[in-house]
This record gives structure tokens, sequence and C-alpha cells, in this order.
């Protein structure tokens, strides 16, 4: 099975092995794609919809998870795309802290996304959970890509410790009943906090150290000190 | 809140899931509701234990289903109509009353814990505005001095509306006694069948597919084609299945409520028909979470039509044709009609569409090969089967052959389900429907539902048919027609409409999820809290074009369709004054 496939991208041609992604032809070619949601190793489920891209169809295609298919003509870039792609931007940035999110932050520059312009409209706010040594999450700066809660499952550790709660736009990632973290199945792998593309998930070490402490007290709260007794309420 | 939870009512269903698995779940979430009138903690984790699911997995359905409860809930809860043609027909006026005699408002209980009450979006009974649902009892036409009637369960079930004509998916409907297979058997039923089995699978394909069938939810898929890819694609009967969508939740539709409630046999015959020309033997019906009444008729249904040999194996003799049926309730998500999201709803997940493709003749339900069709248009299958071909084809257009239900509601003198041939006029069916009461005239027309269109007046002159929308721009999607008069507020209708899809938007992908909210918003502004300002026209129509060409699944890039087509005809609802 060496079937390949042919198509344009941006006006240039490309062959790909069949099953080969839009994004990742474009990649061959040197024509980057944006992508928030997307990470290389793990399942991609086209959240985000930024890598939208043209291919002649009534709707755009996210490249993250087509294929490629022979004959396909691919514009990347164009007017359409672009304008999408900035409306997401501007209606995210209106929902989350996009501060740590530097990735995003070049996006919104370079789509000339106005980050103010649904400034007003209800934003997505939790409060911090601050539950265990190791990691605090605060998702008021989560943007929904799911990335934690694939590696905590079958994309990594099979630890299923995190899922979701709420619908649409008030969807937030949790664990069962809001238990604190330590209630859970979670093993304190680390691999969300690794993957975590916006500072949602933050090794707690850091989080103090930005917060001004020093490094002897940090280890004082993480290592040695003492965990947080919970009570369930 | 600190609530004694008695584990020993729950040993019974305990026991009967064990050794089930996680497709048991919403199944194993509706039966212990029904203990605890909500889902309790330990309920929860013995649930996770039994079917083997993880806790956090199970808090994301629980919270993904608008009807099942984390929290206190009252055994007995209100669900009232809240939303475009219950409000058409007056139901603020109720929904004033009501709020006004519970002392709650939406999403309260009661302090002593006897009632639950909240507003809902529409609840397919849109032929009985104003409407609601004490809890599994429908109740319709509610006005103000209903409200103790309707509180202790004494308001009258309302009947199924239909008219039009020929009748042939509706022709049973209301003659039937909707819980005998005997009443069903003299009324022709089953006459059916008996006829295709004695056809091969292919001929009766090849009729479906001479009969122009489209997909009647709305996407107009082929039929005869959806069945024959589905019975080429690899694997046998076994691991095949047919699902009946009866989730109809778009507001303004309730074409497929009759015939669930009022001849459910009708629907079943169908299935078991398509089962024997596709080559399945699994038969799933998931229906939504609001029809309790057809839910419960329908599983009276399938048990009857066991017991007599209509379900099983080898039916009514023919070796090694078997098939069976089960029948899952929804628990309140528009987007479990969408057909990807209704297989993950069956297995026991949130409700998420997948990324397609892989299309569901090869990769549906469990990622088996399976043929999913609307209600209708399996009992428009049927119905050429028992007509036969030549009879089908001399109705309605020659692009559009046979008859075709729409749902009218709002401002027409007799809402209802029209079963017609393709072809009259929007104009026709209004005038059909006795036209606008008191003589107003008609300012708009809601189209295919809240993902369809609005037309203005001097547009109700096309036909009803396929070719027809086409080159008219608008769909025909569920078969809506909803009518607003001269009096009615547009402003509202689109903060409705804009409320239900950021409401129902299970969030998934980032424009719909985003672009629903920012949508309702503006919206919401525009309606009811000052107005239009500079720049919600652009807003409005980038938000609807992020949402449009870049959203996963059909409910996103439709939710600003209808917005859109109003915008276009009357840009001064959003216009800004300054």
């Amino acid at each position: 099975m060496n079937k390949t496939v042919t198509l344009t991208i941006d006006d240039r041609e490309i062959t790909v092995p069949a099953g080969t992604t839009i994004l990742e032809a474009a990649q061959e070619l040197g024509i980057e794609i944006p992508v928030i949601c997307y990470h290389p190793h793990l399942t991609a489920n086209g959240l985000c919809r930024v890598c939208s891209v043209e291919t002649g169809g009534r709707v755009q295609a996210a490249a993250c998870v087509t294929h490629c298919s022979n004959g396909m003509t691919v514009q990347t870039n164009n007017d359409a795309v672009q304008r999408g792609r900035r409306t997401i931007l501007e209606m995210l940035a209106a929902t989350v802290n996009l501060e740590e999110a530097p990735q995003i932050l070049a996006l919104l520059a370079q789509y000339g996304a106005d980050a103010e312009r649904f400034a007003g409209g209800e934003r997505r706010e939790a409060p911090i959970h601050d539950d265990n040594p190791f990691y605090i999450r605060d998702y008021n700066q989560c943007v929904n890509c799911w990335r934690c809660v694939q590696v905590c499952a079958e994309d990594a550790q099979y630890a299923f410790a995190l899922n979701f709660e709420g619908r649409g736009f008030h969807t937030q990632i949790a664990t069962f009943l809001n238990d604190p973290m330590p209630d859970t199945t979670c093993v304190f792998c680390g691999q969300c906090v690794g993957v975590c593309p916006t500072g949602a998930l933050k090794p707690k070490r850091q989080a103090l150290l930005e917060q001004g402490f020093s490094p002897d007290e940090v280890f004082e709260q993480t290592r040695r000190g003492q965990r947080k007794k919970h009570t369930v309420s | 809140m600190t609530t004694s939870v008695d584990l020993t009512l729950l040993e019974p269903l305990l026991a009967q899931y064990n050794g089930r698995s996680r497709d048991a779940l919403l199944p194993f979430l509706h039966d212990a509701q029904a203990l605890y009138g909500w889902l309790p903690r330990p309920v929860q984790e013995a649930i996770s234990r039994t079917l083997r699911v993880p806790l956090a997995d199970i808090h994301g359905v629980v919270e993904f289903y608008t009807m099942f409860y984390n929290e206190p809930t009252a055994k007995r809860v209100i669900r009232v109509c809240d939303d475009m043609a219950c409000r058409l027909a007056g139901s603020a006026d109720f929904i004033e009353a009501l709020e006004t005699r519970l002392g709650l408002q939406s999403g309260q209980t009661s302090p002593n814990g006897s009632v639950t009450y909240e507003r809902v979006p529409c609840l397919g009974m849109c032929e009985h505005g104003p409407n609601a649902l004490r809890n599994d009892e429908p109740a319709g036409h509610l006005t103000p001095d209903d409200v103790n009637n309707f509180l202790v369960g004494a308001h009258p079930e309302p009947r199924i509306q239909k008219y039009g004509g020929p009748l042939l998916k509706l022709a049973r409907a209301g003659k039937v006694i909707p819980w005998s297979l005997n009443d069903y058997e003299q009324h022709g039923g089953y006459a059916t069948l008996r006829k295709a089995l004695a056809q091969t699978p292919e001929e009766i394909i090849t009729t479906l597919e001479a009969s122009k069938i489209l997909g009647r939810g709305g996407a107009m898929f082929p039929t005869g084609l959806k069945w024959r890819y589905t019975r080429s694609a690899p694997g046998t009967p076994a691991q095949k299945h047919l699902i009946a969508n009866a989730d109809e939740s778009e507001p303004g539709t309730f074409k497929d409520r009759g015939l669930l409630e009022e001849d459910p046999f009708s629907l079943v015959e169908a299935m078991t028909i398509a089962a024997y020309a596709i080559g399945v033997e699994n038969g799933w019906i998931f229906i939504r979470g609001e029809y309790p009444r057809g839910y419960r008729r329908l599983v009276t249904a399938v048990n009857l039509a066991r017991r007599a040999g209509y379900l099983g194996q080898n039916i009514l003799g023919k070796e090694g044709f078997n098939f069976d049926i089960e029948v899952r309730l929804g628990a309140g998500a528009y987007i479990c009609g969408e057909e990807t999201a209704l297989f993950e709803a069956i297995e026991g997940k949130r409700g998420f569409p997948r990324i397609k493709p892989p299309f569901p003749t090869t990769h549906g339900l469990f990622q088996q090969p399976t043929a999913i069709n609307n209600v209708e248009t399996l009992a428009a299958a049927m119905s050429v089967l028992s007509i036969g071909l030549d009879e089908w084809l001399k109705l309605g257009t020659a692009e559009s052959p046979g008859t075709k239900w729409f749902c009218l509601s709002g401002h027409v003198v007799r809402p209802g389900v029209y079963e017609l041939p393709f072809g009259l006029t929007i104009r026709e069916l209004i005038a059909m429907a006795g036209g606008v009461p008191d003589g107003k005239a008609i300012q708009a027309v809601l189209m295919g539902g809240a993902a369809g269109v609005f037309l203005p007046p001097d547009k109700l002159d096309v036909p009803l048919s396929y070719e027809s929308a086409k080159a008219n721009n608008f769909p025909l999607g569920s078969g809506v027609i909803m009518v607003f008069d001269e009096t009615a507020d547009l402003r509202h209708a689109l903060y409705q409409l804009g409320h239900f899809f950021a409401h129902e938007s299970c969030g998934k992908c980032f424009p719909c999820q985003l672009g629903t909210q920012r949508q309702l918003e503006i919206l919401e502004r525009i309606a009811h809290n000052g107005g239009p300002r500079p720049g919600d026209e652009a807003a409005l129509q980038d938000i609807g074009f992020a949402m449009t060409k870049t959203s996963l699944c059909g409910l996103g890039q439709t939710a600003a369709t209808a917005v859109l087509s109003a915008i276009n005809i009357w840009p001064e609802l959003v216009a800004s004054e300054q």
C-alpha cells in the first residue's frame, strides 16, 4: 500500500502518501497553518478551527483532521480563511485570559484581530483550583483544547481524572463533582501540565516563584510542606 | 446540602445492569434518577462501578444532558416551553401566571422540595402552544386560568392535529389505539412487511432509489443510496445497525411526534422493512427526552411486536431474517439529533458530534456500519412499498415525488402537521391552515426551522419542493413553517433563536461555542437592552461567517442562518440609528 495523492496547496503541487492531512502536507511545503488545539502527539479533534482552509467545499476544512485527496485545491490563507480565523480569535480573546498564551497572542497580532471587539461580553470564569502540591489549575486561562483530558485518558495515562462540565460556551474541564485532585484518580504524572498551551495548568513551583516566593519557601510548600488536608463538604 | 441517600433503593437496578457496559449509561442514569429525583454522589459512584465507567466521565455525561441533575431536584419537574411558537401563541401570560403561582424562577426548586420549575427550549408541541410538561405528562393550549389544573395533572393531554392529504404516512395516527397491536393489524398494519418479505432486498432498495426519497430530517441525503451503502459495507447483519432518529428538537419541529405517539407500530414495521432491505440485525430508536409519552408507547409497541414474532429470530418465518429494536430515551440535548452525536449518546458519552469522514454507513454506532434515518423517512419508505412506486411517483412534482410532513405553527388558525404532496406554495399551505387569525397581515415566515431562513411576505408564492427550495434559496429542513403576523416582535424572535443555539451548542468546536454566545449577547441587547449599536451588524455578519464556514458540525454551520437571512431582508432590525 504505497498509494499517493497529488494536490495543490496555495498554487503549489505536492504528492503525499494517502492519509496525510492538509496540515502535514502544507508543513512539507513550508506553509504554516496556525493551530491552537492541535498537538502532534495527541489525537486531533478539530476543535479550535483556526486551521480551517478553503478546499472549494460548502464549508472550510479543518486542516488538522482533513485528509488530502487527489486533485484537491487548498487555499490556506485567503480572505475568507483569514476572516474566519480573525473572528474566532477575537471571540476567544473576549472569553478567557490569554496573557500566558504567547502563541495565541501572536496569532491575534498576525491576523489583525481586535482583542477588544467583543469586550464586555460574558467571560468564562472559574475559581483557581490550588488543591495539590504539584500543579495549579486556573481555568480562567483555559481555551478548551482538550489536551489535558486526552493525555489523562486514552492518549497517554489512562487515569481518567478529568472530563467536562457544563455545555456550549459554559463548558469547562472538571473532575468528578469538582473533587479536589488528590481525591480523584489523578496520578500526578504531570502530562496535562506539559501539554497545556495557555498556562491554565501550571507547576505549583513555577506559580509560587512567579508570585515572589523564595526557593526555600517554595520547597516548603511543595515537597516537604504539609499537604493540604481536604475535607469533603 | 447534605442529604441522606438510601442506596438499598438502587439495588435492583445494580443487579439489572450488572455486566452491562458503558452503552447502558443513559438508561441507567434515567432509571436511577426516577428513584431519587436526581443523581446523588453515591448513586453516581455505584453506577460508575457497575458499568466500569470512570467517575469523571459520568460527571461529564450528567453535566451534558439538561434532564440529568447533580443537585437535589424535586421528583416533580415542570418544564414550560419558552420558545418562539409558544411565544406567538401567548406563552408569556401563562409563564407569568405560573411563576407567580409557584413563586419560583426558572431553575429553582420549591423550599419544601416538592416541585422544580424550568423554562426550556421548544418541547415539540408547537401546534398546542403554549405548552408544558408536568413530569411525563404533556399539556397544551395553556392559559393563565389553567395553572391550577395543570399543576395537579388535571389538564387534558393534547392529541395529534393532522391535516392535508393524501395521508399516507399519517393514515392511522389518531385512528388506532397506539398500544394495541391487534388494532394496528386491523388497520392494515404489517401488510407492507409481508409484501416486502416477498421481494428481495435488492428489489426494495432499487424501488427506494426510484422513489427519489431524500432524508426528511433536513439533510436530504438520498435514502436508497444510504441503504445501499450500508448494505454493501463490510460486515455481517449482526455487525450492522439501523437507527430511527426520533430526536427532532429544532424549535418549530413537531412532525414526527404524531406518529411516535399515535401510531408507534408504524415505525416498528417501517424499521423492520428497512432492516430486511439493508441487512441489519440491530435496531435502535433514539427519541428525545421531552417525548416521554412517545417513548412509553414505542417501548410497548416494540415489546408487543416481539411477543408476536414481528421482531426477533426468523421474522414471519423468513429464514435467517433476525431483527430487534432497543428504544433509547434522550435527556435534553438538541445536538443529539446530529447523527454522530446520537451515536455518542447511545454509547454513553457526551453528545459531541464526530469528525466526518468516516461516514456512518461504514463507521457509525460502535464504529460499525449504520443506516440512520429520520422517522418520517422510514415512514415514507414504507409508504412507497405500501402504495407501490407508480402511485408514489404520481404524487408531488417530478423531482420531489411523494408527500412531506409540514409543521405549521405560529400565527395560523389551524396549526398542526400537514401531510401533503410536494408542490403547493407556502401561501396555499397557510391558506389551508385557515390563514392568519383576525385577518392580520403576514410579516415573516420562518422556513425549515431554527436553522432555516426567514422569508418576507412577497416570497410566499414559491412551491414547496426540493427543486424550488434550491432555486429560491430556502431550506425545507425539517418542514417547519412558522408564521409571524404584523404584530410579532422579530427582534425578540431573533433573540430566541440566539438563545436556543447558545443553549444547545455542545461546546466542542470554538466557533460554535464562542459564536453562539457572542451572537446571543448582541441579539439580546438589540431586543431588550438598549437596541442596536454601531458595529452590531458587522459583528453578527462576522460571527455568522465564522460559525457557518468553520464549525465542526451542522449545528454550528446553521446557527446563524436564520439571523443572517433576517438581517438581509430587514436590515433595520440590527441597524443603529446613530
